[in-house]
């Protein structure tokens, strides 16, 4: 590989990393709000029988 | 009249098959030039990356300027998101102008180029706008102190884009001149499927993370209302 070719791949290569790790950020944050939406939904079904069991 | 969005799904194929011929084109279309060699490659990436960097801070401030108009709330997180991206494009700049530099004058960085410096001004002064969005609370007070921010930065803007041709800036090279691209018709070709692409991955970019961050502000509405 001559020099030419390593700074080429070099630039392309940081381009697809952070790309690539934008994407994980991404991936990890997504992993969270499916987390806390489940544990929202708990807490609303929990609210909901709370709620009927005061109505009955 | 609202446009309809494109669907994100579609955009994002289309996204990724325009990255791919513009990977063709580039290595396998477009000749070596005579003067860098193969290193001049890193051209059809770092110049589109710049570009795009640009525009991100463009909408960002565009959409600032929308909330201070219209005082619509919703324009805070696209302007942030625009911000934020046009930073991470802004980073790459930085990044393969550098490899890009070493590999043609010998040097990472020289100080004596006009728009390098101006271009680190540019990402600074966008680097700032975060410290600043997170050093006032949350709500319209701390909306209205971005949008001004980041609708001033883009006065910089055109100044780092011309700032080659207004100070006569020979380090950096001038390809696009009043006489057209200085190059052939199969380089001018690679650039423009590059463009292109980098610009509608940031597009794709843009809309997820806004997706995400919205998600978010609704979620954390929805655990106070909840009260949990």
């Amino acid at each position: 590989m001559s020099s030419g070719e390593k700074y080429v791949a070099a630039a392309y290569g940081v381009f697809v990393v952070v790309v690539l790790v934008w994407v994980a950020i991404l991936a990890a944050k997504l992993a969270r709000l499916e987390r806390e939406t489940g544990e929202l939904v708990q807490l609303a079904r929990a609210r909901a029988e709370t709620d009927d069991r005061g109505h009955g | 009249m609202s446009i309809a969005k494109p669907p994100l799904t579609a955009l994002g194929w289309v996204a990724a098959a325009l990255v791919a011929l513009a990977a063709v084109s580039i290595f396998a279309v477009a000749p070596e030039d005579a003067d860098q060699g193969f290193s001049q490659k890193i051209f059809y990436v770092h110049v589109p990356i710049a570009l795009t960097a640009y525009a991100c801070f463009g909408l960002g401030a565009w959409k600032a300027y929308r909330l201070l108009a219209t005082r619509g709330e919703r324009y805070d997180l696209e302007s942030y998101t625009g911000v934020h991206l046009g930073t991470i494009f802004g980073i790459l700049t930085l990044v393969t102008g550098a490899i890009w530099a070493k590999a043609s004058w010998g040097v990472w960085w020289t100080w004596s180029s006009n728009q390098l410096v101006l271009f680190l001004v540019l990402f600074l002064f966008y680097c700032a706008y975060f410290m600043l969005r997170f050093s006032v609370e949350p709500g319209p007070r701390r909306e209205r102190i971005s949008a001004v921010y980041a609708l001033f930065g883009v006065a910089l803007i055109p100044v780092s884009f011309f700032a080659i041709r207004l100070a006569n800036d020979f380090i950096h090279p001038t390809v696009f001149t009043r006489e057209g691209p200085q190059m052939t018709g199969e380089m001018f070709f690679a650039f423009c499927v590059s463009w292109a692409s980098i610009t509608l991955l940031a597009y794709v970019m843009y809309r997820v993370e806004l997706a995400g961050k919205r998600t978010d502000a609704n979620l954390r509405e929805l655990r106070e209302a909840l009260g949990s």
